[in-house]
């Protein structure tokens, strides 16, 4: 079992971090600045899978780098681009790199990226991709053999299975719908798009709680580098609202300071919801040396 | 030409559930050319119905299902709209397009009776604001008559993506969330519980067209003679 699966059925409050593996081969500053600032402040680490459909290194790699520095990674994995087959291929091999926990998500579209010309895949959709881990699991893959039958696994792997959700989108009952069926499918926890807004947050929980979804959630929180990214992420990020007075209170910070700023900003959103989900799951953007700073603004 | 396939009468049932009265609507079109639709087939699934005690409470051929000022005007004698509004669902025998046309005028929940397979190009098509990308197993019974595969950016088949914003695709602030769409009709038809079914993944190879239609006149003029009518699956 995973720390972070261990963590979380103890009911411990448990916090995550994010890298992102570099466009290129140069994984070490990424890897080391794990080692140096995330290792002692979170239970695990994501790593991202072609974020934003910015080609980059595979998360496999980089969740590999992270165990031989003995940090329990997060493997993310998104359904845009590889088919079921690839995706069965790539979940095993995680499997026998000794990697437990894999995120699934839909994953932005090719438009977002940096090669728009690229086939969009998404044979299987998040909830496909949770029934096919859940389906592997089992000892059997997705396919049938000549005779119907579900074909045998020479050894099956075990994960905690994981997904995400946008709690502040404007319609949020269809996104509370959705989880609903990841969680039928076999999630097992939940990390979310960035919360700002604590009144939002509770409205999200209180719908979960209405549809019965008992998984543990992790909430979403973005470090905001400067006001500029708080007006950015109202404008073009999907389903996130940044509140004016943080906004403002970045604006009138000394540019010098905002980092430290900010990571109470993000301490200070992790008391405000720490009754209301199980977790926190911090997105630094490339700030991972202030995570200590966060964790310990929130108090934990 | 759209190139249509009858779904199992077994399956067309599931669709219905336990809802009791049907109204059956064709499309005198495309399926009529594919041998899955008009007033013959309309019967034969009148019968079937009524066979597993669904009550048919009207039945009606339209030319061009996928024109909907068509569909809409046929609705207007009072009889007609009466067998429409003593239906819990409404039956299409048609292509996806005038499935969905019918969905989104109609008010009624859809049970889509064919399933729409590629013809890899069309010809001569009715263009309205519905499209079918000719998947070849028919969701639209649990989609409120909104197609996913082709409203939806990614053509995900279980709901919204974390893309969806205020209404719009996160792919470009002008095209509309298909499961934003899904999502309303649902809500407005007071069928959301549809939204929680488990959608399986795609079955790609449905979408593939069968070797016997390869070599019949619904493919290419060329094999007039070798012309066999598709085989009626049955439950
Ligand atoms: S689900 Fe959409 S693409 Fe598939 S047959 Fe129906 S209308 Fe056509
Ligand atoms: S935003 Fe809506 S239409 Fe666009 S990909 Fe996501 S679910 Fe599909």
């Amino acid at each position: 079992m995973s720390r972070l699966q261990e963590k979380l059925s103890r009911g411990e409050f448990t916090v995550t971090g994010e890298i992102g593996p570099p466009k290129g081969t140069n994984i070490d500053p990424v890897i080391h600045e794990a080692g140096e600032y995330l290792k002692g402040s979170v239970t695990a680490v994501n790593v991202t899978d072609i974020q934003t459909a910015v080609m980059r290194a595979s998360s496999l790699v980089g969740c590999v780098k992270l165990k031989e520095k003995g940090i329990e990674p997060v493997l993310q994995m998104v359904c845009r681009d590889r088919n079921r087959l690839a995706l069965q291929s790539d979940l095993l091999s995680a499997a026998i790199l000794g990697i437990e926990n894999v995120l699934s998500i839909t994953g932005d579209h090719v438009v977002a990226g940096d090669h728009k010309g690229a086939m969009p895949v998404y044979d299987l959709d998040s909830v496909g991709l949770l029934q096919a881990m859940a389906k592997l699991e089992s000892g059997t893959d997705m396919g049938l053999d000549n005779k119907g039958a579900p074909n045998a696994l020479d050894g099956s792997p075990k994960f905690f299975k994981g997904c995400v959700v946008t709690p502040c989108a404007e319609d949020v009952e269809p996104q509370v719908i959705k989880l609903a069926k990841k969680a039928e499918a076999g999630a097992q926890f939940v990390q979310t798009q960035a919360v700002y807004d604590p009144k939002a947050f509770e409205k999200f929980i209180n719908l979960v709680k209405q549809y019965k979804i008992k998984i543990p959630i992790l909430v979403g929180i973005v470090m905001l580098k400067n006001a500029g990214m708080a007006n950015y992420m109202n404008n073009f990020v999907p389903g996130v609202q940044v509140p004016k007075e943080i906004t403002k209170r970045l604006k009138e910070t000394d540019k010098k300071e905002v980092p430290k700023v900010s990571a109470q900003i993000c301490g200070q959103l992790i008391r405000d919801m720490k009754g209301m989900c199980q977790g926190a799951h911090l997105m630094t953007l490339g700030w991972d040396r202030y995570v200590p700073d966060i964790v310990a603004a929130a108090g934990l | 030409m759209l190139l249509t396939e009858a779904k199992p009468v077994g399956e067309v049932l599931n669709l219905i559930g336990a809802d009791k009265s049907v109204f059956l609507l064709g499309c005198g079109g495309c399926p009529v050319g594919a041998q899955t639709g008009g007033e013959e087939k309309l019967a034969g699934l009148k019968a079937e119905l009524e066979k597993a005690g669904k009550k048919v409470t009207g039945s009606m051929v339209v030319d061009f299902l996928c024109n909907k000022a068509l569909v809409g005007s046929r609705f207007f004698a009072p009889a007609r709209a009466a067998q429409l509004r003593e239906a819990s669902r409404v039956a299409v025998v048609s292509c996806g397009v005038g499935v969905q046309s019918a969905a989104a005028i109609l008010g009624k929940p859809v049970v889509p009776a064919l399933n729409t397979i590629s013809t890899n190009a069309v010809q001569g098509l009715w263009p309205s604001e519905e499209r079918c990308g000719q998947c070849g197993d028919c969701m639209l019974g649990m989609t409120g008559g909104v197609c996913p595969i082709t409203t939806c950016s990614k053509s995900l088949v279980n709901g919204t993506c974390g893309g969806t914003n205020k209404g719009k695709c996160e792919v470009s602030p002008e095209k509309d969330c298909g499961w934003l769409m899904i999502y309303k009709r649902l809500k407005a038809l007071g069928r959301t519980d549809d939204l929680r079914k488990m959608n399986a993944p795609r079955d790609h190879s449905k979408s593939d067209i069968p070797d016997r239609l390869r070599k019949s006149v619904h493919w290419a003029l060329e094999y007039s003679k070798a012309e066999e009518p598709p085989k009626q699956a049955t439950a």
